[in-house]
């Protein structure tokens, strides 16, 4: 049954692409239609060789903890993949490289920014949440507290934080989608929504795991290869690289160094805040590290991510100055060479830096991993919301743990399918709305409700259940609502005048989160109910179980 | 946990070196991580006449490149020292006390 379900979801996919290469002849531009196949070719490719992936995966799925973790046995080195995987999105690679491009040395203050919360997440959570945890990061800031309050608190940030993070993804899917392939947006919204409930429906985390590794890899040997391409073109020396960049910018030497990326020391501060422990706080992240056997190999994982992503900055950091030699300098690439209009828009360079370097091919190539690149996230963060829905909402929650498995299972995977329909429908309703902000607001939500509440649930012992609850939703509240008030979504997003935002800050980090931790500290303090007591009692076995991982090692089969 | 367990773990001594170790090493690596991203940001905002410096007479690189590479790989060297130190003593350690205590 499930064999021909997905048989019949291929077939339609192969024949909606057809459909598509034939619209492309419509176009009426010999080269572009050329591209699209190409890159229709090689999108396809992936999608068969997923599909088949999940496929397999779904034959191994029959547990929730195969179905949330991939049965625990996800090697480090595969999670770190998996991890750098989800870090590296589209937005990223396609924002970074246009940041560079746009401005120079900004671009690496940006991206140093996000990788610097890896290493945070390793010194303080990551072992921790192995040892505590068994399928969402509620799991371990409910370990000693009430379940019910937790668990709802840890479901609003999770949910909240994903869907955010996922409406920037679909509108930006749908927007590269109709730029890269012709497809319209609506179809190219319905097309990433569909594929991924299929792939976490039916493989879970194993499947989404697989698909996230083969992306990483493909996104990888893509990058390195058109920064091989831009150095060779230079002679393998940096200072040919820059002082060409320097001489056709026309920023000239301001793009070696900062520039109006962060203007006060307090945004500077507060924006690296929210990137750094934001990070710590995305559910789809944290719960990569139930996919592994035991601490050591979620160190392992961290490390070989830390690696991974780091690389991987480095070389957008070439690729945007690559393209500033080789495509700012050429009129095909854009819509108005005299007004420096790029096709596509701000975005595109490293798009048509693989033009420049590979040819059509290579286009089709680099299109493709966009792409999938947009599928593997989308997937990552629907799980994450799924198993926020049906592990801590409904299992936990409603039912009060008195749930067995196969019905657990069976509402995450119609959590999977609601998410996955909300996602399409919010993709197409902010089609037109600029959501570049949408990301960094999910991981101010991140940083200031869900990161005080699990790390202060780990190293706290007078943290108590009314603390956590009431603190952590100060923290989400005040996040989403600095945010809306700021310049960003007051000026820019909603067309009030400049200037008139009630809160002058872009980057609200630095607030939200003093106002999460501290009210979860005061609130924790004044309590002296009988809850309190017993959550304060419990702290010294599980502080053991967290130091040594005794009793977590149940949790996993070996 | 059954609550002797927790008594017998607490009181090994391992147990007590584990902690002190453990605490101390990751309260200083992520000293250190935030000392150097933040001293950058401080750079960025204060004195970016310092990160446009050229590091040479004749070159057209400026500090910051080789300055931001470096909080890169710093990020990585650190990762890469807490997991191999955590893989052998820490687990050594948390390997012994389990055998003990189960």
């Amino acid at each position: 049954m499930r064999n021909l379900t997905l048989f019949g979801i291929l077939t339609t996919l192969l024949l909606s692409a057809s459909v598509v290469i034939g619209a492309g002849v419509d176009l009426g531009q010999v080269q572009k239609q050329e591209v699209n196949l190409s890159a229709i070719m090689m999108f396809l490719l992936f999608v068969s060789g997923t599909l088949g992936i999940t496929y397999w995966a779904a034959q191994r799925t029959k547990t929730a903890k195969d179905f949330y973790t991939a049965g625990g046995g996800i090697t480090g080195f595969q999670n770190g993949l998996a991890i750098a995987g989800d870090y590296m999105s589209a937005a990223s690679f396609l924002g970074i490289s246009g940041l560079v491009y746009g401005s120079g040395y900004d671009g690496l203050i940006f991206s140093i920014g996000w990788l610097v919360g890896w290493p945070v997440i390793l010194f303080m959570v990551a072992e921790q949440l192995r040892n505590l945890g068994k399928y969402t990061f509620a799991d371990v800031a409910s370990y000693r507290l009430g379940q019910t309050p937790i668990r709802s608190m840890a479901a609003c940030g999770s949910l909240v934080t994903v869907l955010l993070y996922l409406i920037a993804q679909m509108v930006g899917a749908g927007q590269l989608i109709q730029l890269l392939f012709g497809l319209e947006y609506w179809i190219a919204v319905v097309l990433v929504g569909v594929l991924m409930i299929l792939y976490v429906t039916f493989g879970g985390m194993l499947a989404t795991t697989w698909v996230q590794i083969i992306k990483a890899i493909l996104l990888l040997v893509g990058a390195t290869f058109m920064a091989f391409m831009v150095l060779k073109e230079v002679g393998f020396s940096f200072e040919a690289l820059f002082t060409k960049a320097v001489a056709i910018h026309k920023k000239h030497d301001a793009i070696m160094g900062p520039g109006g990326l962060v203007t006060d020391p307090l945004s500077a501060i507060s924006l690296g805040l929210g990137l750094m422990f934001g990070t710590a706080g995305l559910p789809h992240i944290l719960m990569r590290f139930f996919t592994v056997s035991d601490a050591k190999e979620a160190r392992k994982s961290v490390f070989y991510a830390t690696g991974f992503i780091g690389y991987f900055y480095i070389l957008t950091f070439i690729i945007g100055f690559g393209a500033i030699l080789l495509v700012s300098t050429n009129p095909a690439y854009f819509s108005d060479f005299v007004a420096g209009k790029l096709k596509g828009g701000g975005n595109m360079p490293a798009i048509h830096l693989a033009h420049a370097v590979g040819g059509d091919i290579f286009l089709g190539f680099i299109s493709a991993v966009a792409f999938a690149t947009i599928l593997a996230v989308v997937s990552g963060l629907t799980l994450a919301g799924a198993s926020a829905v049906s592990h801590d909402l409904y299992a936990n929650v409603f039912r009060r743990g008195r749930v067995d498995e196969a019905q657990e299972m069976r509402v995450s995977k119609m959590a999977t399918i609601a998410l996955g329909i909300l996602a399409i429908i919010l993709g197409i309703q902010f089609e037109k709305q600029n959501v570049a902000f949408m990301v960094y607001l999910a991981f101010t939500v991140a940083a200031s409700a869900n990161f005080p509440v699990l790390f202060l649930s780990i190293y706290w012992s007078k943290l108590t259940t009314r603390g956590a609850f009431i603190g952590g939703f100060i923290g989400l509240i005040t996040a989403l609502g600095l945010v809306i008030v700021g310049p960003t979504v007051w000026e820019d997003t909603l067309g009030f005048a400049k200037g008139s935002a009630p809160f002058q800050y872009k980057f609200p980090a630095i607030f939200s989160m003093t106002a999460g931790f501290i009210s979860i500290w005061f609130f924790s303090i004044t309590d002296s109910s009988a809850r309190a007591k017993e959550d304060i009692a419990g702290f010294e076995a599980q502080d053991i179980r967290c130091q040594t991982g005794i009793g977590a090692d149940g949790a996993v089969d070996h | 946990m059954q609550p002797d367990m927790v008594s017998k773990v607490k009181q090994h001594p391992k147990y007590r070196e584990l902690l002190a170790k453990r605490t101390v090493f990751s309260w200083i690596l992520t000293f250190i991580m935030c000392a150097i991203y933040y001293g950058f940001i401080l750079l960025v905002a204060f004195r970016k006449d310092v990160l446009k410096t050229p590091i040479a007479d004749n070159s057209i690189i400026t500090v910051g490149i080789p300055l931001g590479v470096l909080v890169i790989l710093s990020a990585f060297i650190l990762t890469g020292i807490y997991t191999w130190r955590a893989n052998g003593t820490f687990d050594e350690l948390t390997r012994e006390i389990k055998k003990d205590v189960q």
